[in-house]
């Protein structure tokens, strides 16, 4: 763990991603704290712009509303969001890659075309469908997410699968009479969870770029303040009010890199060999 | 000082001969069409965009200025017999249709007797009061009516009554009728092409009844579905004319300060736009008058006006216009007073039960708005939840009375008997259209008051009779009443006498020209 940490922290981007995420993390945390009001509430004219009011340092929408709050709020949403869609994704792709990698086969040829059948869809295409069908709300979004983005968790997963299978420890599980079941989740699984972990940490990332196109194009959930929401509803009066738009997109901007970052600095963590032999 | 002067009276001299100067033919006119209508077929679709473009194929007998005057259109002249129960018409010869077969007397007997009567449920509530139509010769129509019936003159404009060719739709099914698809009408310009979701083509009518009319050669009606793109291609020259409400009103002051560019809000007399939320008067909350006067105090709409429609609007206070004729200026008001509408809430024992709110899909003034109604109720504990929609999905929830607030704005046709008693009236309340009295509101008193204040001939006794419906109307909140909306069309100003009579650019190409 000591040699996890020190090749972790070696990469600086990693770290500097950390820190954002971090920040992200604890504003979404204390959102309510410091944002006690809905983000929804009128709070004030429409159109300041920022530090020209008191308290109100990213100004105010169309609508008279804190963009700050806004903000805030919209963090809880798109980190929500962002989780809880990685881990249905994750619930969804790795059984069936683990199948598919493990007893190979017929089970593998099915599950795979069937994973494949959802590859072949464009995913930002099969999301708003899926969001049109189930009626735009946040849990329709989530759900919209992870069909997308399941397929390659399958797949990694899969293939980690195949070559840890035939390794002399899982032999030997194989020959000691233990069940695939068990073989499955706590003999290979372990060995292979750090490139998912990796993956599972790109993956926040473009979910929370999903969920922004989404509420960008109108698709998300009316009752919700998001940085998607906030671009589209800003898009418009950019001319005129040019913070509308441009704080939540950095928002996701910061939010996204420092996923990424932390994705890669994970990736050299977890396979130092790897790490560096690539410097 | 001087020189200021001069160039003032240089200008004022150039409007002057720009005013008198002889009207040109040709060319061609790009507008935009907000949003994409669903079809073109006027007699069945009356929507605010299909309006815009088929008013100037189809055409009704007669059109209005400004001041709601009857002024010729496919009628050349008309009298009514001093009882009020005879209206004669005499029609325009050598009118054809666009297919080159003949228009006749006929044909309004069948569009108005046969047609309308089954398809359009706003002329339904003035057929109601006629006898019969009748065709005497090729070139007249009378109208006999069962009793006087105040506001039939106001009947005959194109989207109330338009004449559908009888060589068509005779014995066919109306609403599946494949020329639907392709219109064909009398008016100056005829259906060329549409291409879903980015144009509609109308080209001159070259055989029509009046010579040298219309002078523009085509028209293109472009779908641009998002606002800022609208507002783009109208600065760039793409685009010269934006009809009132095709783009946001936070974009009408940059872009009616541009030169060369002219706006009016006049055109919209005939119509007087009335938003207001349809209030589900059947179950839940809403059915509770009380519940629904809360709502009416809890929205603060000088807010809406000043931000939302950019001072673009009126507030209204009651189902009438004050654009309208007999709209009573001593209604009682509902000021913003959330106080007030705490203390409703109590007395009527709310439980936090949510509210949906559906808004109309027409872009983002219209989301921001009902986010602002949601947090106006927010804001005096009415939980609230929108639900996002698009066109199709909004008519369809409208017509199954799945909802409990529902965003829409009606035309009032200028009389309370052609535009307001169907939103009201119990004899309109049918599933399967957003149009008749979506709300449910029932009230016996209410609905013989407008039956009589329709058939009564002198003014001032409508007028008592509709000052006592809109009070009691509005004591019960049939419906949440929001602004009066007014629509800035915008234009270059080398296009020539466009907005012309009270429905504007919905019939104005026919006169219209280019000066360039």
């Amino acid at each position: 763990m000591n040699a996890f940490m020190k090749n972790f922290l070696r990469n600086k981007g990693a770290v500097a991603g950390l820190i954002l995420l971090s920040i992200v993390v604890i504003v979404a945390v204390i959102a309510p704290f410091i944002y006690p009001q809905s983000p929804w509430t009128m709070v004030q004219r429409p159109f300041q712009p920022p530090m020209a009011l008191d308290g109100f340092y990213f100004g105010t929408d169309v609508l008279g509303r804190d963009i700050g709050a806004g903000l805030a709020h919209g963090a809880r949403v798109s980190l929500i969001v962002g989780l809880v869609s990685t881990l249905v994704a994750l619930l969804i792709g790795l059984p069936i890659g683990a199948l598919a990698g493990y007893f190979g086969g017929i089970w593998d040829d099915i599950l795979m075309r069937f994973t494949e059948f959802f590859q072949t869809i464009p995913s930002f295409a099969l999301a708003i469908v899926i969001v049109a069908i189930l009626q735009p709300s946040l849990s329709g979004i989530v759900l919209a997410i992870s069909i997308v983005s399941w397929p390659p968790v399958a797949r990694l997963v899969r293939g980690e699968f195949l070559s840890l299978r035939s390794r002399e420890y899982v032999q030997a599980a194989i020959l000691s009479g233990l069940s695939p079941m068990n073989i499955i989740f706590r003999q290979i699984l372990p060995n292979a969870i750090s490139p998912i972990i990796v993956l599972a940490s790109l993956m926040v990332a473009s979910a929370i770029l999903l969920e922004s196109a989404l509420s960008f194009l109108g698709l998300g959930d009316p009752n919700v303040m998001s940085w998607g929401y906030m671009i589209g509803a800003g898009r418009t009066v950019l001319r005129q009010a040019w913070w509308i738009c441009v704080f939540p997109g950095l928002a996701i901007l910061f939010t996204v890199l420092a996923l990424n970052l932390i994705g890669e600095g994970l990736n050299d963590a977890l396979n130092p060999r790897l790490a560096r032999k690539g410097r | 000082m001087k020189k200021a002067l001069l160039s003032g009276l240089i200008g004022a001299a150039m409007v002057a001969t720009a005013a008198m100067a002889e009207p040109k033919s040709g060319g061609r006119i790009n507008v935009v069409v907000q949003p994409e209508p669903p079809g073109l077929m006027l007699g069945l679709i009356q929507n605010g965009p299909t309006q815009n473009v088929a008013g100037n194929i189809y055409e009704s007998l007669l059109r209005y200025d400004k001041d709601l005057n009857p002024q010729p259109s496919l009628a050349k002249e008309w009298t009514v017999s001093d009882d009020g129960l005879t209206y004669t018409f005499k029609l325009h010869s050598g009118v054809k249709w666009h297919d080159g077969e003949d228009f006749s007397a006929d044909d309004v007997v069948f569009s108005a007797d046969v047609f309308l009567r089954e398809t359009h449920a706003r002329f339904r509530v003035g057929l109601e009061h006629v006898e019969s139509i009748t065709a005497p010769d090729a070139e007249t129509v009378v109208f006999q009516l069962k009793n006087p019936f105040g506001p039939f003159l106001g009947m005959f404009e194109a989207g109330t009554m338009p004449i559908v060719p009888k060589h068509i739709y005779e014995g066919t099914s109306f609403k599946d009728n494949p020329a639907n698809a392709t219109p064909i009408g009398t008016g100056p310009f005829k259906f060329e092409e549409w291409k879903k979701g980015s144009y509609i083509h109308l080209v001159k009518n070259e055989d029509y009844y009046i010579d040298g009319l219309p002078y523009l050669d085509e028209i293109y009606w472009q779908v641009i579905p998002d606002a800022a793109a609208r507002a783009v291609a109208f600065e760039t020259g793409q685009i010269d004319v934006l009809p009132g409400g095709s783009v946001e009103n936070f974009d009408v002051p940059r872009l009616a300060g541009m030169d060369n560019v002219c706006t009016t809000t006049e055109g919209w007399e005939f119509f007087a736009p009335h938003s207001f939320m349809w209030v589900n008067n059947r179950e839940g909350w809403t059915a509770k008058p009380k519940f629904r006067q809360a709502l009416m105090y809890a929205m603060n709409r000088e807010f809406m006006k000043d931000v939302i429609w950019n001072g673009y609007a009126e507030v209204a206070h009651s189902p009438v216009s004050s654009k309208t004729r007999f709209y009573d200026t001593d209604v009682a008001k509902y000021e913003f007073d959330p106080e007030k509408a705490k203390a409703l809430l109590d007395e009527v024992g709310y439980d936090g039960t949510p509210v949906r709110i559906l808004p109309l899909p027409y872009g983002e003034t219209w989301n921001r708005w009902a986010e602002a109604v949601k947090q106006n109720l927010d804001a005096v504990g009415v939980k609230t939840e929108i639900v996002a929609t698009d066109v199709a999905g909004w008519n369809q929830k409208l017509s199954d009375w799945d909802f409990d607030l529902g965003f829409t704005y009606l035309y009032q046709y200028g009389d309370p008997a052609l535009g307001v008693g169907r939103s009201y009236i119990s004899s309109n309340i049918a599933k399967g259209s957003p149009w008749n009295n979506v709300s449910g509101y029932e009230n016996a008193e209410v609905d013989q008051l407008f039956a009589d204040a329709a058939l009564k001939a002198s003014a001032a006794e409508r007028q008592e009779l509709y000052t006592k419906a809109q009070a009691q109307i509005v004591e019960d909140v049939a419906a949440a009443w929001l602004l009066e909306l007014s629509f800035p069309t915008i234009y270059r100003c080398d296009v020539k006498d466009l907005v012309t009579t009270a429905i504007g650019v919905n019939d104005g190409f026919k006169d219209a020209w280019l000066d360039r």
